[in-house]
Protein backbone atom coordinates (compact mmCIF):
# COMPACT_ATOMS: atom_id res chain seq x y z
CA UNK A 1 0.00 0.00 0.00
CA UNK A 2 2.85 2.12 0.74
CA UNK A 3 4.14 1.92 -2.58
CA UNK A 4 0.63 2.77 -4.01
CA UNK A 5 0.42 5.79 -1.92
CA UNK A 6 3.51 7.24 -3.19
CA UNK A 7 2.81 6.37 -6.60
CA UNK A 8 -0.34 8.51 -6.09
CA UNK A 9 1.30 11.20 -4.73
CA UNK A 10 3.92 11.13 -7.31
CA UNK A 11 1.62 10.79 -10.05
CA UNK A 12 -0.14 13.53 -8.79
CA UNK A 13 2.24 15.57 -8.91
CA UNK A 14 3.35 14.39 -12.30
CA UNK A 15 -0.01 15.20 -13.72
CA UNK A 16 -0.30 18.58 -12.77
CA UNK A 17 3.49 19.50 -14.30
CA UNK A 18 3.01 17.41 -17.67
CA UNK A 19 -0.21 19.62 -17.75
CA UNK A 20 1.26 22.83 -17.45
CA UNK A 21 4.13 21.84 -19.29
CA UNK A 22 1.93 20.64 -21.99
CA UNK A 23 -0.47 23.58 -22.29
CA UNK A 24 3.03 25.87 -22.38
CA UNK A 25 4.37 24.32 -25.43
CA UNK A 26 1.16 22.95 -27.30
CA UNK A 27 -0.19 26.49 -26.51
CA UNK A 28 -3.48 24.99 -27.72
CA UNK A 29 -5.40 24.94 -24.79
CA UNK A 30 -4.89 28.08 -22.22
CA UNK A 31 -6.35 26.11 -19.11
CA UNK A 32 -5.53 23.57 -16.72
CA UNK A 33 -7.07 20.77 -18.65
CA UNK A 34 -5.97 17.48 -17.60
CA UNK A 35 -4.96 15.05 -20.54
CA UNK A 36 -4.72 11.54 -19.56
CA UNK A 37 -3.84 10.58 -22.73
CA UNK A 38 -0.82 12.85 -22.91
CA UNK A 39 0.21 11.34 -19.85
CA UNK A 40 0.03 7.87 -20.34
CA UNK A 41 1.70 7.98 -23.57
CA UNK A 42 4.54 10.11 -21.72
CA UNK A 43 4.78 7.53 -19.37
CA UNK A 44 4.82 4.48 -21.33
CA UNK A 45 7.59 6.07 -24.05
CA UNK A 46 11.02 6.46 -23.31
CA UNK A 47 12.79 9.81 -21.89
CA UNK A 48 16.13 11.06 -22.24
CA UNK A 49 16.06 12.28 -18.24
CA UNK A 50 15.29 9.94 -15.68
CA UNK A 51 12.14 11.90 -13.32
CA UNK A 52 12.07 11.25 -10.10
CA UNK A 53 9.57 14.21 -8.48
CA UNK A 54 8.34 17.42 -10.01
CA UNK A 55 6.76 20.37 -7.94
CA UNK A 56 5.14 23.47 -7.75
CA UNK A 57 7.52 25.66 -5.09
CA UNK A 58 5.77 28.56 -3.15
CA UNK A 59 6.36 31.13 -5.91
CA UNK A 60 4.40 29.66 -8.60
CA UNK A 61 7.36 27.94 -9.88
CA UNK A 62 7.48 24.89 -11.54
CA UNK A 63 10.38 22.49 -10.24
CA UNK A 64 11.37 19.45 -11.83
CA UNK A 65 13.80 16.62 -9.57
CA UNK A 66 15.46 14.58 -12.64
CA UNK A 67 18.36 12.38 -12.90
CA UNK A 68 19.99 13.99 -16.14
CA UNK A 69 21.07 11.10 -18.68
CA UNK A 70 23.64 11.07 -21.02
CA UNK A 71 22.78 12.12 -24.82
CA UNK A 72 25.13 10.75 -27.35
CA UNK A 73 24.09 11.82 -30.70
CA UNK A 74 25.44 10.79 -34.33
CA UNK A 75 25.17 13.66 -36.39
CA UNK A 76 28.34 15.26 -38.32
CA UNK A 77 30.37 13.62 -35.83
CA UNK A 78 29.87 12.57 -32.12
CA UNK A 79 27.91 14.99 -29.40
CA UNK A 80 27.75 14.00 -25.66
CA UNK A 81 26.04 15.45 -23.37
CA UNK A 82 24.00 15.33 -20.16
CA UNK A 83 20.37 15.58 -21.11
CA UNK A 84 20.20 18.75 -18.34
CA UNK A 85 21.21 20.47 -21.11
CA UNK A 86 17.84 20.87 -22.66
CA UNK A 87 16.67 22.17 -18.75
CA UNK A 88 13.30 19.67 -19.66
CA UNK A 89 12.78 20.99 -23.23
CA UNK A 90 13.15 24.22 -22.49
CA UNK A 91 16.45 25.38 -24.19
CA UNK A 92 17.90 24.49 -26.92
CA UNK A 93 21.60 23.44 -27.60
CA UNK A 94 24.07 23.94 -29.19
CA UNK A 95 26.95 21.85 -30.56
CA UNK A 96 28.94 22.99 -33.25
CA UNK A 97 26.89 24.55 -35.98
CA UNK A 98 24.34 22.34 -34.69
CA UNK A 99 21.22 23.18 -32.42
CA UNK A 100 18.78 20.65 -30.76
CA UNK A 101 15.66 20.43 -29.20
CA UNK A 102 14.06 18.32 -27.19
CA UNK A 103 10.58 18.11 -28.37
CA UNK A 104 8.25 15.54 -26.90
CA UNK A 105 11.04 13.45 -26.06
CA UNK A 106 12.47 13.24 -29.10
CA UNK A 107 15.58 15.25 -30.30
CA UNK A 108 15.38 17.25 -33.45
CA UNK A 109 17.79 19.63 -35.26
CA UNK A 110 16.77 23.27 -35.06
CA UNK A 111 17.96 26.53 -36.03
CA UNK A 112 19.15 29.08 -33.12
CA UNK A 113 16.03 29.57 -31.72
CA UNK A 114 14.28 26.22 -31.32
CA UNK A 115 11.80 26.88 -33.97
CA UNK A 116 9.59 23.42 -34.61
CA UNK A 117 8.29 23.38 -38.27
CA UNK A 118 4.85 21.69 -38.65
CA UNK A 119 3.46 19.82 -41.36
CA UNK A 120 -0.46 19.70 -42.59
CA UNK A 121 -1.38 16.83 -39.96
CA UNK A 122 0.96 18.80 -37.04
CA UNK A 123 3.29 16.42 -37.73
CA UNK A 124 7.27 17.67 -36.86
CA UNK A 125 9.21 18.18 -39.85
CA UNK A 126 12.52 18.96 -38.78
CA UNK A 127 15.36 16.57 -39.23
CA UNK A 128 16.26 14.24 -36.54
CA UNK A 129 19.88 13.21 -35.63
CA UNK A 130 21.14 9.70 -34.91
CA UNK A 131 20.10 9.34 -31.32
CA UNK A 132 22.63 6.43 -29.58
CA UNK A 133 21.35 8.32 -25.81
CA UNK A 134 21.57 6.78 -22.35
CA UNK A 135 17.37 6.97 -22.19
CA UNK A 136 15.39 6.29 -18.82
CA UNK A 137 14.90 2.68 -21.12
CA UNK A 138 18.71 2.03 -21.36
CA UNK A 139 19.29 2.68 -17.85
CA UNK A 140 16.32 1.05 -16.33
CA UNK A 141 17.60 -1.90 -18.40
CA UNK A 142 21.33 -1.48 -17.00
CA UNK A 143 19.80 -1.42 -13.34
CA UNK A 144 18.21 -4.52 -13.91
CA UNK A 145 21.38 -6.50 -15.70
CA UNK A 146 23.65 -5.30 -12.51
CA UNK A 147 20.68 -6.93 -9.95
CA UNK A 148 20.35 -10.06 -12.14
CA UNK A 149 24.12 -10.48 -12.60
CA UNK A 150 24.28 -9.95 -8.47
CA UNK A 151 21.64 -11.93 -8.04
CA UNK A 152 23.27 -15.33 -9.94
CA UNK A 153 26.65 -14.75 -9.21
CA UNK A 154 25.93 -14.08 -5.76
CA UNK A 155 23.91 -17.67 -5.58
CA UNK A 156 26.60 -19.25 -7.97
CA UNK A 157 29.03 -18.65 -5.28
CA UNK A 158 27.00 -20.64 -3.01
CA UNK A 159 27.52 -23.64 -4.98
CA UNK A 160 31.33 -24.15 -5.09
CA UNK A 161 32.32 -26.60 -2.78
CA UNK A 162 30.49 -29.99 -2.29
CA UNK A 163 27.24 -30.48 -3.16
CA UNK A 164 24.77 -28.78 -0.18
CA UNK A 165 21.43 -28.26 0.91
CA UNK A 166 20.61 -24.41 -0.79
CA UNK A 167 20.38 -21.91 1.49
CA UNK A 168 18.96 -18.14 1.15
CA UNK A 169 18.32 -16.84 -2.32
CA UNK A 170 20.26 -19.68 -3.66
CA UNK A 171 17.13 -21.78 -2.51
CA UNK A 172 14.61 -19.14 -3.91
CA UNK A 173 16.10 -19.28 -6.88
CA UNK A 174 17.20 -22.36 -7.51
CA UNK A 175 13.67 -23.84 -8.06
CA UNK A 176 13.30 -21.21 -10.71
CA UNK A 177 16.44 -22.04 -12.66
CA UNK A 178 15.20 -25.82 -12.58
CA UNK A 179 11.81 -24.70 -13.75
CA UNK A 180 13.57 -23.43 -16.70
CA UNK A 181 15.16 -26.00 -17.26
CA UNK A 182 13.41 -28.79 -16.78
CA UNK A 183 9.92 -27.69 -17.58
CA UNK A 184 10.99 -25.27 -20.46
CA UNK A 185 13.85 -26.06 -22.05
CA UNK A 186 13.90 -30.12 -21.65
CA UNK A 187 10.14 -30.22 -21.87
CA UNK A 188 10.72 -29.08 -25.86
CA UNK A 189 14.03 -29.53 -26.80
CA UNK A 190 15.31 -33.26 -27.36
CA UNK A 191 17.34 -32.89 -24.22
CA UNK A 192 20.68 -34.10 -25.32
CA UNK A 193 20.51 -31.50 -27.47
CA UNK A 194 18.50 -28.56 -24.97
CA UNK A 195 21.70 -27.78 -23.01
CA UNK A 196 23.29 -25.69 -25.45
CA UNK A 197 20.17 -23.45 -24.96
CA UNK A 198 19.67 -23.41 -21.33
CA UNK A 199 21.68 -20.28 -20.27
CA UNK A 200 19.87 -18.42 -23.41
CA UNK A 201 16.71 -19.52 -22.29
CA UNK A 202 17.37 -18.88 -18.67
CA UNK A 203 18.81 -15.32 -19.59
CA UNK A 204 15.57 -15.05 -21.62
CA UNK A 205 13.77 -15.90 -18.77
CA UNK A 206 14.98 -13.46 -15.75
CA UNK A 207 15.90 -10.84 -17.83
CA UNK A 208 12.24 -9.97 -19.08
CA UNK A 209 10.64 -11.03 -15.44
CA UNK A 210 12.81 -8.70 -13.67
CA UNK A 211 12.28 -5.98 -16.29
CA UNK A 212 8.65 -6.26 -16.41
CA UNK A 213 9.18 -5.90 -12.40
CA UNK A 214 10.62 -3.03 -12.23
CA UNK A 215 8.37 -1.51 -14.69
CA UNK A 216 5.80 -2.41 -12.06
CA UNK A 217 7.63 -0.45 -9.38
CA UNK A 218 5.47 3.29 -9.72
CA UNK A 219 8.74 5.30 -8.70
CA UNK A 220 12.37 6.03 -9.38
CA UNK A 221 14.40 4.19 -10.02
CA UNK A 222 11.30 1.72 -11.87
CA UNK A 223 8.35 2.96 -13.52
CA UNK A 224 9.86 2.53 -17.26
CA UNK A 225 8.17 0.66 -19.63
CA UNK A 226 11.36 -1.40 -20.97
CA UNK A 227 9.66 -4.31 -21.75
CA UNK A 228 6.74 -2.91 -23.64
CA UNK A 229 9.20 -1.40 -25.34
CA UNK A 230 8.76 -2.61 -29.57
CA UNK A 231 12.66 -1.53 -29.47
CA UNK A 232 13.45 -4.39 -27.04
CA UNK A 233 11.04 -6.83 -27.69
CA UNK A 234 12.13 -6.62 -31.31
CA UNK A 235 15.90 -7.47 -30.27
CA UNK A 236 14.58 -10.54 -28.02
CA UNK A 237 12.45 -11.86 -30.80
CA UNK A 238 15.15 -11.41 -33.38
CA UNK A 239 17.74 -13.38 -31.37
CA UNK A 240 15.23 -16.18 -30.67
CA UNK A 241 14.61 -15.76 -34.12
CA UNK A 242 18.47 -16.07 -34.97
CA UNK A 243 19.10 -18.39 -32.60
CA UNK A 244 16.34 -20.79 -33.82
CA UNK A 245 17.10 -20.57 -37.70
CA UNK A 246 21.29 -21.05 -37.34
CA UNK A 247 20.83 -24.16 -35.30
CA UNK A 248 17.89 -25.56 -37.40
CA UNK A 249 18.58 -29.23 -38.97
CA UNK A 250 18.17 -30.63 -42.46
CA UNK A 251 15.26 -31.79 -41.26
CA UNK A 252 13.60 -28.43 -40.25
CA UNK A 253 14.29 -26.78 -43.32
CA UNK A 254 12.84 -29.48 -45.16
CA UNK A 255 9.77 -29.71 -43.65
CA UNK A 256 9.55 -25.46 -44.43
CA UNK A 257 10.67 -25.62 -48.36
CA UNK A 258 9.81 -28.95 -48.97
CA UNK A 259 7.22 -30.78 -47.24
CA UNK A 260 7.94 -34.64 -47.46
CA UNK A 261 4.81 -36.74 -47.98
CA UNK A 262 2.77 -34.36 -49.47
CA UNK A 263 1.64 -33.72 -53.12
CA UNK A 264 3.67 -31.07 -55.07
CA UNK A 265 1.32 -28.22 -55.52
CA UNK A 266 0.12 -28.53 -51.93
CA UNK A 267 4.38 -28.47 -51.39
CA UNK A 268 4.91 -25.08 -53.27
CA UNK A 269 1.63 -23.80 -51.05
CA UNK A 270 2.87 -24.86 -47.62
CA UNK A 271 6.97 -23.67 -48.58
CA UNK A 272 5.07 -20.20 -48.68
CA UNK A 273 3.37 -20.59 -45.55
CA UNK A 274 5.94 -22.03 -43.78
CA UNK A 275 8.17 -19.08 -44.93
CA UNK A 276 6.19 -16.37 -43.52
CA UNK A 277 5.55 -18.58 -40.39
CA UNK A 278 9.34 -18.28 -40.06
CA UNK A 279 8.84 -14.53 -39.46
CA UNK A 280 5.39 -14.25 -38.09
CA UNK A 281 6.55 -16.65 -34.46
CA UNK A 282 8.96 -13.74 -34.05
CA UNK A 283 6.39 -10.50 -34.97
CA UNK A 284 4.08 -12.56 -32.53
CA UNK A 285 6.51 -12.78 -29.46
CA UNK A 286 6.88 -9.54 -29.76
CA UNK A 287 3.93 -7.73 -30.24
CA UNK A 288 2.79 -10.10 -27.20
CA UNK A 289 5.00 -9.01 -24.70
CA UNK A 290 4.97 -5.33 -25.61
CA UNK A 291 1.12 -5.25 -25.45
CA UNK A 292 1.11 -7.24 -22.55
CA UNK A 293 3.40 -5.18 -20.55
CA UNK A 294 1.96 -1.99 -22.01
CA UNK A 295 -1.85 -2.50 -21.61
CA UNK A 296 -0.79 -3.31 -17.81
CA UNK A 297 1.20 -0.15 -17.58
CA UNK A 298 -1.88 2.21 -19.66
CA UNK A 299 -4.58 0.38 -17.27
CA UNK A 300 -3.44 1.04 -13.92
CA UNK A 301 -2.37 4.75 -15.72
CA UNK A 302 -5.86 5.13 -16.37
CA UNK A 303 -7.47 4.15 -13.03
CA UNK A 304 -4.96 7.09 -11.34
CA UNK A 305 -6.20 9.52 -14.03
CA UNK A 306 -10.05 8.98 -13.11
CA UNK A 307 -9.49 10.85 -9.51
CA UNK A 308 -8.16 14.10 -12.22
CA UNK A 309 -10.65 13.61 -15.05
CA UNK A 310 -13.26 13.76 -12.64
CA UNK A 311 -11.89 16.18 -10.36
CA UNK A 312 -13.03 14.36 -7.52
CA UNK A 313 -11.10 13.31 -4.02
CA UNK A 314 -13.98 10.97 -3.20
CA UNK A 315 -13.20 8.65 -6.66
CA UNK A 316 -9.99 8.23 -5.44
CA UNK A 317 -10.49 4.96 -3.19
CA UNK A 318 -12.39 3.49 -6.24
CA UNK A 319 -9.24 4.16 -8.40
CA UNK A 320 -6.75 2.97 -5.64
CA UNK A 321 -8.65 -0.45 -4.83
CA UNK A 322 -8.89 -1.36 -8.90
CA UNK A 323 -5.55 -0.25 -9.50
CA UNK A 324 -4.15 -2.23 -6.51
CA UNK A 325 -6.53 -5.12 -8.28
CA UNK A 326 -4.65 -4.25 -11.48
CA UNK A 327 -1.13 -4.41 -9.90
CA UNK A 328 -1.88 -8.06 -8.68
CA UNK A 329 -2.60 -8.95 -11.95
CA UNK A 330 0.12 -7.57 -13.29
CA UNK A 331 2.82 -9.54 -10.74
CA UNK A 332 1.44 -12.29 -12.42
CA UNK A 333 1.45 -11.01 -15.83
CA UNK A 334 5.06 -10.08 -15.50
CA UNK A 335 5.83 -13.69 -14.65
CA UNK A 336 3.13 -15.21 -16.59
CA UNK A 337 4.86 -13.48 -20.49
CA UNK A 338 8.14 -13.92 -18.91
CA UNK A 339 7.47 -17.71 -19.41
CA UNK A 340 5.34 -17.37 -22.19
CA UNK A 341 8.23 -15.72 -24.10
CA UNK A 342 10.99 -18.17 -22.55
CA UNK A 343 8.21 -21.46 -23.42
CA UNK A 344 7.73 -20.05 -27.11
CA UNK A 345 11.57 -19.36 -27.65
CA UNK A 346 11.95 -23.02 -26.71
CA UNK A 347 9.58 -24.03 -28.64
CA UNK A 348 10.70 -22.62 -32.05
CA UNK A 349 14.25 -24.05 -30.69
CA UNK A 350 12.57 -27.25 -30.33
CA UNK A 351 11.35 -27.58 -33.43
CA UNK A 352 14.49 -26.57 -35.10
CA UNK A 353 16.51 -28.57 -33.84
CA UNK A 354 14.29 -32.10 -33.23
CA UNK A 355 15.86 -34.97 -35.72
CA UNK A 356 12.50 -36.37 -37.74
CA UNK A 357 12.40 -40.45 -36.94
CA UNK A 358 10.09 -41.58 -39.70
CA UNK B 1 2.46 4.79 -34.19
CA UNK B 2 5.02 5.95 -31.72
CA UNK B 3 4.81 3.36 -29.76
CA UNK B 4 5.07 0.92 -32.43
CA UNK B 5 7.87 2.02 -34.03
CA UNK B 6 11.23 1.03 -32.97
CA UNK B 7 14.06 3.56 -31.50
CA UNK B 8 17.68 2.43 -33.14
CA UNK B 9 19.32 3.58 -30.20
CA UNK B 10 17.20 1.58 -27.73
CA UNK B 11 17.72 -1.31 -30.48
CA UNK B 12 21.25 -0.98 -30.24
CA UNK B 13 21.30 -0.75 -26.44
CA UNK B 14 19.04 -3.29 -25.86
CA UNK B 15 20.73 -6.01 -28.11
CA UNK B 16 24.51 -4.72 -26.74
CA UNK B 17 23.05 -5.25 -22.93
CA UNK B 18 21.20 -8.62 -23.79
CA UNK B 19 24.34 -9.90 -25.57
CA UNK B 20 26.82 -9.06 -23.10
CA UNK B 21 24.25 -10.74 -20.01
CA UNK B 22 23.99 -13.93 -21.61
CA UNK B 23 27.52 -13.77 -22.03
CA UNK B 24 28.36 -12.99 -18.27
CA UNK B 25 25.50 -14.98 -16.66
CA UNK B 26 26.49 -18.11 -19.29
CA UNK B 27 30.46 -17.85 -17.72
CA UNK B 28 29.72 -16.81 -13.99
CA UNK B 29 26.18 -17.90 -12.98
CA UNK B 30 24.43 -20.76 -15.23
CA UNK B 31 27.56 -22.95 -16.41
CA UNK B 32 28.85 -23.39 -12.44
CA UNK B 33 25.16 -23.61 -11.05
CA UNK B 34 23.94 -26.06 -13.85
CA UNK B 35 27.04 -27.94 -12.99
CA UNK B 36 26.57 -28.24 -9.72
CA UNK B 37 23.08 -29.16 -9.83
CA UNK B 38 23.94 -31.50 -12.25
CA UNK B 39 26.45 -33.23 -10.10
CA UNK B 40 24.46 -32.62 -6.80
CA UNK B 41 21.66 -34.67 -8.50
CA UNK B 42 24.60 -37.53 -9.98
CA UNK B 43 25.68 -37.73 -6.29
CA UNK B 44 21.91 -37.85 -5.15
CA UNK B 45 21.35 -40.48 -7.50
CA UNK B 46 24.68 -42.37 -7.04
CA UNK B 47 24.37 -42.12 -3.12
CA UNK B 48 20.47 -43.76 -3.37
CA UNK B 49 21.84 -46.78 -5.49
CA UNK B 50 24.64 -47.21 -2.90
CA UNK B 51 22.02 -46.94 0.04
CA UNK B 52 20.15 -49.26 -2.34
CA UNK B 53 22.90 -51.48 -3.06
CA UNK B 54 24.06 -51.45 0.99
CA UNK B 55 20.62 -52.51 1.94
CA UNK B 56 20.75 -55.39 -0.39
CA UNK B 57 24.00 -56.19 0.87
CA UNK B 58 22.79 -56.30 4.47
CA UNK B 59 19.71 -58.07 4.07
CA UNK B 60 22.18 -60.89 2.62
CA UNK B 61 24.46 -60.70 5.16
CA UNK B 62 21.44 -61.07 7.45
CA UNK B 63 20.20 -64.16 5.41
CA UNK B 64 23.69 -65.71 5.67
CA UNK B 65 24.06 -64.92 9.06
CA UNK B 66 20.71 -66.93 9.77
CA UNK B 67 22.32 -69.09 7.72
CA UNK B 68 25.45 -69.42 9.16
CA UNK B 69 23.35 -69.61 12.93
CA UNK B 70 21.44 -72.44 11.77
CA UNK B 71 24.06 -74.73 10.71
CA UNK B 72 26.23 -74.09 14.10
CA UNK B 73 23.10 -74.90 15.79
CA UNK B 74 22.48 -77.64 13.69
CA UNK B 75 25.95 -78.85 14.26
CA UNK B 76 26.17 -78.67 17.25
CA UNK B 77 23.31 -80.30 18.22
CA UNK B 78 24.74 -83.38 16.07
CA UNK B 79 28.26 -83.08 18.15
CA UNK B 80 25.83 -83.05 21.31
CA UNK B 81 24.28 -86.37 20.28
CA UNK B 82 27.45 -87.87 18.73
CA UNK B 83 29.15 -87.09 22.51
CA UNK B 84 26.19 -88.51 24.13
CA UNK B 85 26.17 -91.66 22.19
CA UNK B 86 30.07 -92.06 23.00
CA UNK B 87 29.50 -91.06 26.61
CA UNK B 88 26.92 -93.90 26.64
CA UNK B 89 28.96 -96.55 24.49
CA UNK B 90 32.14 -95.91 25.85
CA UNK B 91 29.91 -96.07 29.88
CA UNK B 92 28.72 -99.60 28.46
CA UNK B 93 31.88 -100.64 27.31
CA UNK B 94 33.51 -100.38 30.26
CA UNK B 95 30.86 -102.08 32.42
CA UNK B 96 30.69 -105.10 30.03
CA UNK B 97 34.56 -104.70 30.19
CA UNK B 98 34.84 -105.11 33.90
CA UNK B 99 31.85 -107.39 34.35
CA UNK B 100 33.79 -109.01 32.38
CA UNK B 101 37.17 -109.07 34.10
CA UNK B 102 35.25 -109.30 36.87
CA UNK B 103 33.90 -112.93 35.96
CA UNK B 104 37.24 -113.49 34.88
CA UNK B 105 39.18 -112.87 37.74
CA UNK B 106 36.32 -114.27 39.77
CA UNK B 107 36.27 -117.43 37.56
CA UNK B 108 40.38 -117.93 38.27
CA UNK B 109 39.90 -117.58 41.89
CA UNK B 110 37.29 -120.49 42.07
CA UNK B 111 39.76 -122.90 39.62
CA UNK B 112 42.44 -122.01 42.17
CA UNK B 113 40.63 -122.44 45.03
CA UNK B 114 39.64 -125.77 44.05
CA UNK B 115 42.74 -126.67 42.78
CA UNK B 116 44.29 -125.68 45.87
CA UNK B 117 41.70 -127.70 47.68
CA UNK B 118 42.51 -131.12 45.34
CA UNK B 119 45.72 -130.82 46.55
CA UNK B 120 45.41 -129.71 50.45
CA UNK B 121 42.97 -133.02 50.61
CA UNK B 122 45.26 -134.65 48.71
CA UNK B 123 48.42 -134.13 51.11
CA UNK B 124 45.71 -135.05 53.70
CA UNK B 125 45.10 -137.96 52.41
CA UNK B 126 48.95 -138.67 52.32
CA UNK B 127 49.20 -137.50 55.64
CA UNK B 128 46.43 -139.76 56.95
CA UNK B 129 47.77 -142.80 55.08
CA UNK B 130 51.53 -142.07 56.63
CA UNK B 131 50.16 -141.83 60.16
CA UNK B 132 47.84 -144.55 59.43
CA UNK B 133 50.82 -146.86 58.22
CA UNK B 134 52.48 -145.14 61.47
CA UNK B 135 49.84 -146.44 63.96
CA UNK B 136 49.58 -149.60 62.65
CA UNK B 137 53.31 -149.99 63.34
CA UNK B 138 52.81 -148.89 66.20
CA UNK B 139 50.14 -150.46 66.79
CA UNK B 140 51.73 -153.52 66.06
CA UNK B 141 54.48 -153.36 68.01
CA UNK B 142 52.03 -153.14 71.16
CA UNK B 143 49.72 -155.76 70.35
CA UNK B 144 52.76 -157.53 71.00
CA UNK B 145 52.62 -156.14 74.68
CA UNK B 146 49.15 -155.81 76.21
CA UNK B 147 46.16 -154.64 74.82
CA UNK B 148 45.45 -151.78 77.41
CA UNK B 149 48.54 -150.94 76.31
CA UNK B 150 47.99 -150.78 72.56
CA UNK B 151 44.59 -148.86 73.32
CA UNK B 152 46.59 -145.95 75.04
CA UNK B 153 49.35 -145.85 72.22
CA UNK B 154 46.44 -145.36 69.44
CA UNK B 155 45.02 -142.57 71.63
CA UNK B 156 47.77 -140.92 72.37
CA UNK B 157 48.98 -140.92 68.36
CA UNK B 158 46.12 -140.10 67.45
CA UNK B 159 46.56 -137.63 69.96
CA UNK B 160 49.65 -136.58 68.03
CA UNK B 161 48.32 -136.08 65.20
CA UNK B 162 48.05 -132.42 63.85
CA UNK B 163 45.81 -131.76 60.96
CA UNK B 164 46.59 -128.88 60.30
Amino acid sequence: MQHIKLFFALLACWAITQNSIAADKHGESSDNEFDPMEMIMHHIADAHEWHVISYTSKSGEEKHITLPLPIILIDDGLHVFMSSAFHHGEKVVQKGDNYYKLYHEKIYKTDALGTINYGPEHEVLNDKPIDFSITRNVASMWLSIIIIIWLFTAAAKRYKGAPAVPKGMQSFLEPLILFVRDDIAYEQIDKHKADKFVPFLLTLFFFIWINNLIGLIPFFPGASNLTGNISLTMVLALITFLVTNFSGTKSYWGHIFWMPGVPVPIRLLLSVIEFIGLFTKPFALMIRLLANITAGHIIILSLFSLIFVMKSVAIAPVSILMALMMFMLELLVAVLQAYIFTLLSALFIGMAVHDEEH
Amino acid sequence: MGLLTPDPGLVFWSALTFGLLVFILKRYAWKPILHAVKSREETIEYALAAAKKAKAEVEDLNATKVQIMNDAKAERDTLIKAARELKQSMLDDAKSKAQDEADKIIASARVQIEREKNEAILQLKEKVAEFSVDIAGKLLEEELESTDKQKAIIDKYLQEVNFN
